[in-house]
């Protein structure tokens, strides 16, 4: 089957019926999309184009690579140089430069035991088959990524393994979006609210917010469906949470996934987000039943005092308070090939998804 | 069987493995004993070299022999030469069962005999275990111009970008592997002489023609902009791709244009000229699903561009180094 | 990561491992986190390689039509 969401006519009519909308406002509006995903969509579709004057949007924290703390990519690095490990973790966040400029794949270069992971639960293959080394798994994400981690700490305790371990970065997603409406963040008018998080949270982590904010799917027509129930909500001078993306998110979310986070973890009492600083109660640490699985707790490693590029702004790109073209660095020191910030990196971040999707304008 | 060092000693081993896998497929009136291989050459030739690594050495839809003989054939090609002579040097990592060799040896006897390359020269050297990933093969090719002018540099203002089938598949086939993923569909590791000779042996002024390997379309175009100091924009939706390489790109969070090819090619001709050759492409078996996905816009300034599904225009970049899937 | 297609069960194996098919790739997903428990058939949603959710063909064909029919009808309330 093909689920053809990607409607072309529908997308080009919804366009004219959003500007139509704007215009009925009396003013053009500021979205905040919190999730990468959807930063990735959006410059992917090119929608921020398709709506350009009308609506801007600004990209959130929703990006697991972009909002790891220097200090926490610079702990990765020094676990991976231990002797003896195997070190995992997902995808892009082995381009991460951490102090110094050093990523991961720098690392590997050095002939360190890195890899890149599809799925957490392909550690225990490695673990299994490896028994004479120690293999770590880097875990990072928000709500969506973090039950895969629950499961894999399940298995690893059932399994007996010893050399197997887990360094947890899981964060949340409701602090996060709490420190946006706190800062004085430039004014957002609504919040596109991240889609999969959802499917495991459900709608109920909203409800605190005194904001319009619209759970979206990934499709372009999903993007706009959310653009068009937040400005009907400003219309109407209503602030609630919705839920366009029916297909997949419910008032309660994904119980099961729910209990093996409470099995698995406890809430830290602080944690660095880069861009953010310390976030009271927004991250989550491995609880005291799987502390033998915990590497934060198993291994001793000296952290160097970690340091940014003084002209990098990703801070201040990660909680919309620039854009990625404001940045000095942008496109000429900084690419995703050579990446400084870590915005940079991953393509939802704002950075890498500014430089692939730049614009241009042709004249022909 | 297992390839052992001694079979790289130089010794009678070495002269086993050759005579029992290399000869008895391979044989020909010119590959002699001899220390180098003396021919009669007369005219314009073109020739090219490249070396071939493979992860997985057997793959949906070729291994590396195929790979190594169409990857030379289509280098020739594409710059309009008629593929005659090959050389191949084997490095060969100790343990590859003779199974596989043998495998591999047959795939280059029946790649070579659809275009008539001749393998003219060969070598095999073994390195102990671990020192190389099965085997790399490393070919040279010798081919006759029978049309002259086709150049990566030679793109002109209105120009027609055509591309030959759908993109990606060898890059999905191969990283679908690696990930333990099963595709439906087949690397299009091809020669693709037999599709290019009708284009050569016509009237058509072909100004351009490229075959897509590692860095796929993306990379392709960007290298024809530079040559030429030309910009050229494609259209997202124009561009042949195939649901399971869609599938595939979207699971792991890449773009398919810089997936890798192995049997497809872009070439730009005149407006006159594209009716034509999209005839004769469409008529072949290997370029059926040949289309026009673009064109030069303007000359004296470097650039790829694509436009989207809905109409706004990006930049078309390179993937930077290694394709690595995105988390959220 | 956040990937919008649906993927198809089209094997239950052992150990909560199903194959899944997305637009013609399959590959295994872990059903861990799901319960009660999908079936052959069913469309799931992936990340990381564990299916979050089950999802109707309809219910997702049914956004689609819904929100063309709000744009129609609010076509229509303006004329």
């Amino acid at each position: 089957m093909k689920m053809n969401l990607s409607n072309k006519d529908i997308v080009l009519k919804a366009k004219d019926k959003l500007i139509k909308k704007v215009e009925k406002l009396g003013r053009p509006i500021k979205i905040m999309e919190f999730c990468g995903g959807h930063t990735h969509a959006i410059m992917r579709y090119a929608i921020d184009k398709l709506l350009d004057g009308y609506v801007e949007f600004i990209h959130g924290p929703g990006c697991p690579v972009c909002v790891a703390s220097m200090d926490r990519i610079d702990l990765a690095i020094e676990l991976a140089k231990m002797p003896n490990v195997i070190f995992t973790t997902y995808g892009d966040l082995l381009r991460v430069p951490g102090s110094y400029r050093k990523s991961l794949l720098d690392i590997r270069s050095e002939g360190h035991d890195v890899r890149s992971l599809y799925s957490c639960l392909d550690a225990i293959d490695i673990a299994i088959k490896n028994k004479d080394k120690n293999v770590i798994f880097f875990a990072i994400g928000f709500e969506t990524t973090t039950p895969p981690t629950a499961v894999l700490l399940k298995k690893a305790k059932e399994m007996k393994l010893k050399n197997l371990f887990v360094v947890s970065n899981h964060v949340m997603t409701p602090p996060a979006i709490r420190y946006i409406l706190n800062a004085g963040i430039s004014h957002i008018d609504g919040i596109i609210g991240p889609g999969h998080v959802s499917v495991i949270t459900g709608m109920k982590i909203y409800k605190e917010f005194d904001i319009p904010i619209v759970i979206s799917g990934f499709e372009a027509f999903d993007i706009l469906k959310s653009v068009n129930m937040i400005l009907d909500q400003l219309i109407n001078h209503e602030r609630k949470v919705e839920n366009a993306y029916t297909r997949a998110v419910t008032e309660e979310g994904n119980k099961e996934a729910q209990k093996l986070i409470e099995q698995t973890f406890d809430v830290r009492d602080t944690f660095n987000w880069r861009g953010i600083g310390p976030l009271p109660k927004s991250a989550l640490k491995i609880n005291k039943d799987y502390e033998m699985f915990d590497a934060e707790k198993v291994f001793d490693v000296k952290l160097p005092t970690s340091k940014e590029h003084p002209l990098c702004i990703c801070p201040k790109v990660i909680v919309g308070k620039a854009k990625p073209t404001d940045c000095k660095l942008f496109g000429k020191l900084c690419t995703p090939e050579n990446p400084i910030g870590s915005c940079m990196v991953s393509s939802e971040g704002a950075c890498a998804a500014y430089y692939k999707y730049q614009r241009v304008e042709l004249c022909m | 069987m297992y390839v052992k060092l001694s079979h790289g000693g130089g010794a009678k081993e070495t002269r086993e493995l050759i005579e029992k896998i290399f000869l008895k497929h391979l044989k020909n009136e010119l590959l002699s004993n001899e220390d180098a291989t003396i021919i009669h050459l007369d005219g314009k030739f073109a020739i090219s070299t490249d070396s071939f690594t493979v992860n997985p050495i057997f793959f949906k839809g070729g291994d590396i022999g195929k790979l190594s003989v169409a990857g030379i054939v289509n280098d020739l090609s594409v710059m309009g030469a008629k593929p005659l002579y090959m050389s191949m040097g084997f490095i060969i990592e100790e343990g590859l069962s003779f199974e596989e060799l043998e495998k591999i040896v047959i795939s280059i006897k029946e790649e070579a005999q659809k275009t008539g390359i001749k393998l003219i020269a060969a070598d095999t050297k073994v390195v102990p275990k671990g020192l190389c990933d099965k085997v790399y093969i490393n070919a040279a090719g010798i081919g006759k111009v029978i049309k002259e002018g086709i150049s990566a540099s030679n793109l002109q203002e209105g120009d027609v970008i055509i591309v030959s089938g759908p993109i990606g598949n060898h890059g999905a086939v191969i990283m679908a592997h690696r990930n333990d993923f099963d595709i439906d569909i087949d690397s299009d590791c091809a020669s693709l002489w037999e599709a290019i000779e009708p284009l050569l042996k016509e009237d058509i002024e072909i100004h351009t023609m490229r075959d897509l390997t590692r860095g796929g379309l993306a990379s392709a175009l960007n290298e024809l902009s530079q040559s030429s100091n030309v910009e050229i924009l494609i259209r997202e939706e124009d561009v042949p791709i195939e649901d399971p390489v869609r599938g595939f790109c979207e699971i792991l969070g890449i773009e398919p244009f810089s997936l890798a090819c192995e049997g497809t090619f872009v070439m730009s001709v005149p407006k006159k000229d594209v009716q034509k050759t999209l005839d004769i492409l469409k008529n072949q078996k290997l370029t059926q699903k040949a289309k026009v996905i673009g064109e030069v816009i303007k000359k004296g300034k470097q650039g790829v561009y694509i436009q989207t599904l809905y109409g706004s225009i990006r930049y078309l970049e390179e993937a930077p180094g290694e394709l690595l899937p995105r988390i959220c | 990561m956040c990937l919008a297609i649906p993927s198809k069960i089209v094997e239950i194996l052992d150990n909560n491992i199903a194959i899944v098919d997305t637009m013609g790739v399959r590959r295994k997903a872990s059903l861990e986190l799901l319960n009660p428990k999908p079936k052959v058939g069913d469309y799931v949603l992936l990340h990381v390689g564990f299916a979050i959710e089950v999802l109707s063909e309809e219910d997702a064909l049914e956004s689609l039509k819904l929100f063309e029919e709000i744009l129609r009808y609010e076509d229509e309330l303006k004329q």
